[in-house]
C-alpha cells in the first residue's frame, strides 16, 4: 500500500498562541506536530504493518506543507515510523487559507502519485490551529476522490475502505472504493511514541523538498493572493479572570443556587 | 437585494432553534431562499415562510442521505445557481462544515466556519485559537459560504410571512457516482434533554464522577440543561462520546457551564471557555479549571450537586 499522511506543524496548544500583529497569520514559533495528525499516522502504520510493513514495499509518506520549521513535523513522523517524508515549501504559500492549502496539497498528492498510485490520503480530523476541518473535504473535492471523514474505526479490505463514523444521532458504517481521502478522530487508536530505534532509523530516511514550480502550481493561486478569504481584524480576547472561589462548608450547593439566582440563570 | 441561501439538512417535523437562527441572520442580509434535504412537511414550509423564506428548494434525488457529504454539496451548488445567492449559510456541525468545504471548491467561494455574527456587507465574526482571539474575516469571492454557530442570534420571525414557492433542483447522477456510501446505520438512544451545542445551560461531569453521572443528570434536569462530559469520562464509557466537550468533542458557548469533577485541561477548556458564566466544582483547589471559573467551589461534587438540585427544586416550588 502507498499511504500519504498529511502532517501539520502547529503552535503548541499547551502554550499561549498568538496571531502576528502585521498580517493576522498564526505565529509558528514553538510549533510541534499536530497531535491530531498522530492518530492518522498511527492508522497508516497499523494498516501497512498488517500487510508486511516497509519490508513488503508498503509506503507511509508524511507530507507537510509549511515554512522551514515544518520539516520538524516530518522528522517526528519518520521517527514514529513513516517511511519517507515530503516537504512542500515555498514562500508563496504563506498565508494560504483552506482553499489555497487544499489546492497546493492536491497538486502535491498528484505529484507523489505520478511514480505509483496512492491508495489512501490520511489526515487528522482537524488541525489544532485553524480547527476548521475544511482541508480534508476540500482535498477530496479537488482530487475527485471519495471522502471518508471523522473515522473512528478503519479497515481496508481489497479495494474498499470501511469506516465507522459517529454523528450525534447515529453510528454510521461508511464504505468507499480506493483511492480515498480519509480523516480520523482521536477515538481511532492510541498513537505510539518514537522510540530509540525509530529515532536512529529516521536519520537514514529521505525527506524530499518540493517547490510550487515542481508540482506545477502557479504562486498566484496560493498564499494571500490565492486565498478566497481574508482576515480583516484580530483582537486578543482578555483572558478570563478567576471569580469567587469558596470552600464547601456544608452549604456550597445552596450558595451555588444563590449565585445562579443573582446571575438570573435559574 | 442580495440573495441568501440557507441549507437545512433534514428539517424533520419542526425547525430546530439553530435553523431559525440561520433564517434570522439570512433575513438581515437579503432575500432568503432555503435548500432542504429529506422529507419536507407543510408545517415546516409554513415556518420557513414565517421566517421570510420566499423559495424552498428540494433535491431531485431522495437518497442523498445514503452518501457522505459530496452529493449534498453537489445538490447545494445547484441550489445556489437556481437561487442566485451570493451568501450561503449552513449550520456549524461537522457535516455542515464539510458540505461548506466542498461547496466552496465547486463555486470558487471562500468558506468561513465557526461564525458567530455576520454584518450586512458579509464580514463575519468568529473566535480562533480556542477562544483566545476574536477576529473578523470576509470572503474575497463573489459567493461566500458561512457556517454559523448556534446561540449566535435570537431567532425572530419576519414582520410579514411569505408563502414560499417549492422548487426542485436537479442532482446529476455523477454527484453520487464516486461518493462514499453509508452502508449501515445504528440510531443512538435519544436522551430527551436539550441538544448540547444549542443548550442555554450545560452541566458537565468528568473523571471525578467516578462512573456515576446521576448527580450531574439530576442537576441538569432541574435546570433544563444539557449534559456534557470530559474526554476522561467518555473514554471510560460512563457516557456517550457525543457528550464530549472540548477540542475533539463539541464546542459549546452556553449562558452557563457547570463543570463538575473536571480538572480543566487545555483541550477541555478549548470547548467551553466562551461560555458566559462558568461554575466549577472540584475537590482539588489547584485544578486549572478554577483559573477560568466565575464561581468556584472547592468541594465534593457528590455533596454539592445534590444539595443544589434540592435547593433549585425547593425554590421553583
Ligand atoms: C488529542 C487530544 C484531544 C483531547 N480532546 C479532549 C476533549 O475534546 N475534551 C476533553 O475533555 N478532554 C480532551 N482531551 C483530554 C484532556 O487532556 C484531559 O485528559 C481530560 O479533559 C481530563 O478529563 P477530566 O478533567 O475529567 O479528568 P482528570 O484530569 O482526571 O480530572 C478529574 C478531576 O476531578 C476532580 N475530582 C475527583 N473526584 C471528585 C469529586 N468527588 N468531587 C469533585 N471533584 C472531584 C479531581 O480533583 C480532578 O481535578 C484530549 C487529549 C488529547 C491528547
Amino acid at each position: 500500500m502507498k499511504i500519504i499522511v498529511l502532517v501539520k506543524h502547529v503552535p503548541d496548544a499547551q502554550l499561549d498562541r498568538h496571531l502576528s500583529d502585521e498580517d493576522n497569520t498564526t505565529d509558528r514559533a514553538d510549533s510541534i506536530l499536530s497531535e491530531l495528525d498522530e492518530y492518522a499516522l498511527e492508522a497508516a502504520l497499523q494498516l501497512t504493518e498488517a500487510r508486511g510493513g516497509a519490508k513488503a514495499g508498503n509506503q507511509v509518506i508524511a507530507l507537510s506543507m509549511g515554512p522551514a520549521g515544518a520539516v520538524n513535523a516530518i522528522k517526528k513522523s519518520l521517527q514514529i515510523g513513516a517511511t519517507e517524508g515530503v516537504h512542500l515549501r515555498d514562500d508563496a504559500l504563506a498565508g494560504s487559507d483552506a482553499a489555497a492549502t487544499s489546492l497546493a496539497l492536491a497538486a502535491a498528492v498528484r505529484h507523489i502519485g505520478a511514480d505509483g498510485p496512492v491508495d489512501l490520503v490520511l489526515t487528522g480530523m482537524a488541525s489544532t490551529d485553524g480547527e476548521t476541518s475544511l482541508v480534508p473535504a476540500q482535498l477530496a473535492e479537488r482530487l475527485d476522490l471519495p471522502q471518508v471523514t471523522f473515522a473512528s474505526e478503519l479497515e481496508v479490505d481489497g479495494g474498499r475502505v470501511i469506516a465507522r463514523r459517529d454523528s450525534d444521532t447515529h453510528y454510521d458504517t461508511v464504505e468507499a472504493t480506493l483511492p480515498a481521502v480519509v480523516s480520523v478522530t482521536d477515538q481511532i487508536n492510541e498513537p505510539r511514541f518514537p522510540n530509540f530505534k525509530g529515532i536512529i532509523a529516521a536519520k537514514r530516511k529521505t525527506i524530499t523538498t518540493l517547490t510550487l514550480a515542481e508540482i506545477g502550481v502557479d504562486p498566484a493561486e496560493v498564499g494571500k493572493t490565492g486565498s478566497w478569504t481574508e482576515v480583516k481584524t484580530a483582537a486578543a480576547r482578555p483572558p478570563r479572570t478567576a471569580g469567587t472561589i469558596i470552600t464547601d462548608e456544608g452549604d456550597a450547593g445552596i450558595k451555588l443556587v444563590d449565585f445562579l439566582a443573582a446571575q438570573k440563570l435559574l | 437585494m442580495a440573495k441568501v441561501l440557507v441549507f437545512i439538512d433534514n428539517p424533520g417535523q419542526a425547525l430546530k432553534k439553530s435553523s431559525l437562527e440561520l433564517l434570522t441572520i439570512a433575513r438581515s442580509l437579503g432575500e432568503t431562499a432555503v435548500a432542504v434535504n429529506g422529507a419536507l412537511n407543510d408545517d415546516v414550509v409554513a415556518a420557513l415562510g414565517a421566517h421570510g423564506a420566499t423559495a424552498v428548494f428540494r433535491p431531485s434525488s431522495e437518497d442523498l442521505d445514503a452518501y457522505l457529504i459530496g452529493p449534498k454539496a453537489a445538490y447545494l451548488a445547484g441550489a445556489v445557481a437556481a437561487s442566485g445567492a451570493t451568501t450561503v449559510l449552513l449550520e456549524n456541525s461537522f457535516d455542515g462544515k464539510e458540505i461548506a468545504a466542498r461547496l466552496g471548491i465547486k463555486l470558487g467561494a471562500g468558506v468561513i466556519t465557526d461564525v458567530v455574527g455576520v454584518e450586512p456587507d458579509g464580514t463575519a465574526h468568529k473566535s480562533v485559537l480556542a477562544g483566545s482571539y476574536t477576529t473578523t474575516a470576509k470572503a474575497t469571492t463573489a459567493v461566500s459560504v458561512l457556517t454559523v454557530k448556534p446561540n449566535s442570534v435570537t431567532p425572530d420571525p419576519a414582520a410579514a410571512a411569505a408563502s414560499p414557492e417549492v422548487l426542485t433542483v436537479d442532482v446529476p447522477d455523477s454527484a453520487t457516482a464516486g461518493a462514499a456510501r453509508i452502508t449501515g446505520r445504528k440510531d443512538k438512544p435519544a436522551s430527551g434533554r436539550p441538544d448540547l451545542t444549542e443548550a442555554r445551560i450545560v452541566v458537565a461531569g468528568g473523571r471525578g464522577v467516578d462512573g456515576d453521572f446521576g448527580p450531574v443528570e439530576e442537576l441538569a434536569d432541574a435546570l433544563g440543561a444539557a449534559v456534557g462530559a470530559s474526554r476522561a469520562a467518555t473514554d471510560a464509557g460512563w457516557i456517550g462520546h457525543d457528550a464530549q466537550v472540548g477540542q475533539t468533542g463539541k464546542t459549546v458557548s452556553p449562558q452557563l457551564y457547570i463543570s463538575a469533577g473536571i480538572s480543566g485541561a487545555i483541550q477541555q477548556k478549548a470547548g467551553m471557555q466562551t461560555a458566559k458564566v462558568i461554575v466549577a466544582i472540584n475537590k482539588d483547589a489547584e485544578s486549572p479549571v478554577f483559573e477560568i471559573a466565575d464561581f468556584g467551589i472547592i468541594g465534593d461534587l457528590f455533596q454539592v450537586l445534590p444539595q443544589a438540585t434540592e435547593e433549585i427544586k425547593k425554590r421553583k416550588g
